[in-house]
């Protein structure tokens, strides 16, 4: 352990693995999620989504809808405000309100299956449904476009007229037309570069090029997104949902309803799962709408199949990759070309897509182009290590390929070629200190990569990544109470333990146990501003926030007990949970101090409020897999044998936490490497909208998933905590498709590489392998 | 004077230069700088007399609170790059 800022000398809590607070709750039912919440008179609302994926709207009649039975309000597009097309900064994401509000429901055009139309707010939701199916819409059908590749041709049906292809100095920056002033599917263009590359690559000794694909995929959340919106009598709006972000969902519902946002509370439920889906909006607006429409409070619950037909995925993405590399192992230059799909709307994860790939290495020449393209699938969302897993799947391919041609073990030539502290990253800034090295070490260094494989048709494969830690603002408040117990109150949704780890951190800091803590989130009335649960940053940021509040109160719990010991503040020490003086009385508990608080002037409050800066401003994480599969050459499944992951954790608070979050992070992506993609038909419709068909892992499907804790300090941070909850996503495609390839000789270039991709691959090999035995006899 | 490292797309405006010499104590009058050298600049960066939402500065591999105000120093390296969310 080590405490960057030398106020804990030796930790009591952090690094133990107290049972977690909301532990109980979850495992006996009694946690409340968004769909459990009710209220009297309430209504339920559905939303009318369209049949086609590209399609105008030609007319709406509601009427019938509206003289059903049982029905309260119908609304449409019209029922909106228009949202002027602001970027509206909500810390980690930057989004296009018109195209948000065009996104929640449509107006004059559909652009994907699912596109919400009309809504319907019932006395129960089967009528709401029957209202539905009442409604009557004309569309005129137009081609959709499914996938960057169709959508950048010059000939592609345009989805957004006003769209121009954007020379970019960044992801949305509506600079420069790049190319002719004529309509594009193209919303943004960035390009990083530096160095030489022709020389780089004059300079190699082997030069692999190859060309990948990958799906888009869903987060698998399993709970689906819900919004429950009342309004009071001062025309208030309270909404309860399942966000990762209240703070967001304040923001953004005020803007696509024109309101001001100290006009609306949001209370986030339990959540049943994010990964960066619930970033955004969707049903919040129409539920308050629905609600203002009927007078009543409208809940609102997304069925399985309208989440994966109309909610965010991630981006399907196509990659143009060349690395060079000199016989020594060491890469001279890398040149990629990336597109990414980012549905219906602008707004891929095309920026750290380009920023984090090749993260790990250190390379002087490098060009690296990235597009962000829209499609007519739904507009994606955040999604875990939003962008990088698919780019690191590319580059981490040609990586292994690579050190196969110079003969080298793939380990060491990542060693060889590790970014270090001061190392440019591929947009440009140093890296401050980072653990890329260690985590590769720790990997070459455990029991999994030195193991024999054995058998037939068993592979090996290993892979890195990178991704930014998020820093953003964080609120905390600390509250000593009588008994000598304490509140530790955030307003960051808890979404992997992080409740545990705030009290774990507040324990730490004044000395108390952590089952001592009541760690809470708060509403958006009720605590300072908290920005979204994502970007890896609750336990970083929030934690930070939690610290500091933790310290203002011990401050002031101090300046109270020099009261009672009668001296003066700095000659008050505190250690082991009580406060000491010099040569004075016996040493004061806490909780003995918290029963005198209020004859030394009331309560004690610790507050802290931090802005911990732009993502990537606290700290960096780095990531190792080693993967392990044996291939039917029969059927082309795969069977994942054996998984390790070492990870930078900074420092892990709460270390079952920490290595749930890489556990999880390695599952998803075997999942994203083997099984899951969307099935769209000709027609762009998706033909796999539940999860038997959309086929994520289960526990039949892995084995125990083994972790390596690497505690390099974040330097940025008083506990040198780093951000854990992303980049074990990012290198686990990669280390399938080599283990694939060593097991059966095959390189599968595509995502998912589900069996029949394998298959095709393996008879494709038989049949030049014959082939060439033919030629040679 | 600190030197910008200017996004490889904007290098148009700078002749091709990679990086380019600026004066300025923080980061509202580095830009001001960079507009009065090279026109055109200023409108990539700004919106509305802020920084736009979508851009973060890093100087000397340290990542702003995206504001103009973040001090620059005479030896500073500043970096104007996308800004990027998480999952």
């Amino acid at each position: 352990m080590t405490d960057t800022n030398g106020s804990l000398k030796h930790s009591r809590v952090i690094g133990t693995r107290p049972i977690r607070h909301d532990g109980e709750d979850k495992v006996t039912g009694r946690a409340k999620y968004g769909a459990d919440y009710a209220l009297p008179g309430m209504l339920h609302g559905k939303v009318l989504r369209s049949p086609h994926a590209h399609a105008r709207i030609k007319s709406i009649n509601i009427q019938k809808a509206q003289r059903h039975p049982g029905v309260y309000a119908v609304i449409t597009g019209a029922d909106l405000p228009e949202v002027k097309g602001v970027m509206a900064n909500l810390g980690e994401l930057v989004v296009n309100t018109h195209y948000l509000s065009l996104n929640v429901m449509a107006r004059d055009k559909v652009l994907y299956d699912g596109h919400a139309v009309a809504a319907v707010a019932a006395v129960n939701r089967h009528i709401a449904e029957e209202a539905l199916e009442l409604i009557e819409v004309e569309y005129e059908v137009l081609p959709p476009v499914m996938t960057a590749e169709a959508a950048m041709r010059p000939d592609a049906e345009i989805l957004l007229p006003e769209l121009r292809r954007m020379r970019m100095a960044s992801r949305v920056d509506p600079g420069k037309l790049e190319g002719p002033d004529q309509p594009s599917n193209v919303a943004g263009h960035i390009q990083f570069q530096r160095g030489d590359l022709a020389a780089g690559f004059a300079a190699a000794d082997f030069v692999v090029e190859r060309e990948f694909r990958t799906a888009a995929v869903h987060q698998g959340y399993i709970e689906p997104q819900n919004a429950l919106a009342v309004w009071d009598a001062r025309d208030h709006l309270t909404i309860y949902c399942s966000t990762q972000g209240s703070f967001n969902v304040r923001t953004l519902t005020a803007s696509m309803l024109t309101m001001a946002e100290g006009q609306i509370r949001v209370v986030p439920t339990e959540i049943g799962g994010g990964f960066g889906g619930k970033t955004t909006i969707y049903l919040e607006p129409l539920a308050a709408v629905l609600a203002q429409k009927s007078g009543r409070p409208v809940k609102m619950t997304m069925t399985r199949g309208e989440v994966l037909r109309a909610t965010g995925p991630t981006s399907g993405t196509l990659f143009r990759v060349k690395i060079g590399a000199s016989r020594a192992g060491k890469i001279t230059a890398a040149e990629v070309w990336m597109a990414y799909e980012a549905g219906a709307f602008p707004g891929s994860p095309f920026a750290p897509g380009a920023m984090t790939t090749l993260g790990p290495y250190v390379i002087e020449n490098l060009l690296i182009d990235t597009f962000d393209v829209v499609v007519n699938r739904p507009k994606v969302a955040a999604y875990r290590a939003p962008g990088s897993p698919a780019s690191a799947f590319a580059c981490e391919c040609v990586i292994n390929e690579l050190a196969e041609q110079c003969g080298i073990d793939p380990v060491e030539f990542r060693l060889r070629n590790a970014s270090q502290e001061g190392t440019p990253q591929p947009a440009g800034p140093p890296f401050k200190k980072i653990g890329c090295v260690e985590t590769l070490e720790a990997l070459r260094d455990g029991e999994h990569f030195r193991s024999q494989l054995r058998g037939a048709h068993r592979g090996r494969g290993v892979a890195s990544g990178f991704w930014f830690n998020g820093g953003l603002q964080s609120s905390a408040d600390v509250n000593i109470h009588i008994d000598g117990t304490v509140s530790v109150v955030t307003g960051s949704v808890d979404i992997g333990g992080s409740r545990t780890a705030m009290a774990m951190i507040t324990a730490e800091v004044l000395g108390v146990e952590s089952r001592d803590v009541r760690p809470l989130v708060a509403d958006t009335d009720a605590i300072g501003h908290n920005d979204v649960t994502g970007g890896s940053r609750i336990t970083l940021a929030t934690g930070m926030a939690v610290y500091n509040a933790a310290h203002d109160a011990l401050r002031q719990l101090k300046a109270r007990a020099a009261i009672l010991l009668e001296k003066a503040p700095e000659e008050v020490e505190f250690r082991d949970g009580a406060f000491y003086t010099p040569g004075g009385a016996a040493p004061m508990p806490l909780k003995q101090l918290a029963a005198k608080l209020i004859s030394t002037g009331g309560p004690v409050t610790g507050r802290a409020s931090l802005n911990a800066g732009a993502v990537g401003a606290v700290g960096n994480a780095f990531a190792s897999v080693c993967v392990d599969v044996e291939v039917d050459p029969e059927t082309g499944k795969v069977r994942i044998l054996r998984a390790s992951i070492a990870q930078d954790v900074g420092r892990a608070i709460h270390p079952s936490y920490v290595e749930g979050q890489m556990q999880g992070g390695l599952a998803q992506g075997l999942g994203w490497a083997l099984n899951e993609e969307y099935f769209y038909d000709e027609r762009g419709n998706l033909r796999n909208s539940g999860l038997l068909d959309y086929r994520m892992p289960t526990c039949l499907d892995l084995p125990m998933l083994e972790t390596l804790l690497v505690e390099v300090p974040n330097p940025s941070h008083p506990l040198g905590v780093r951000g854990v909850g992303e980049v074990n996503i990012v290198p686990p495609m990669a280390a399938v498709a080599e283990a694939i390839y060593k097991a059966v000789g095959v390189r599968l270039t595509e995502l998912p590489m589900s069996p029949t991709k394998v298959l095709k691959a393996i008879m494709q090999k038989r049949q030049k392998d014959e082939t060439e035995m033919a030629a040679a006899d | 004077m600190a030197i910008v490292v200017v996004p490889a797309l904007l290098r148009p405006l700078t002749g091709g230069e990679e990086r380019v010499t600026v004066a300025g104590r923080n980061v509202g009058q580095v830009i001001d700088d960079l507009e009065r050298q090279f026109p055109g600049f200023r409108d990539h960066l700004l919106q509305q007399g802020e920084l736009k939402p979508s851009i973060a500065v890093s100087i000397d591999g340290e990542m702003g609170t995206g504001g103009l105000l973040d001090r620059v120093k005479d030896s500073s390296e500043v970096f104007f790059i996308p800004a990027i969310g998480g999952g």
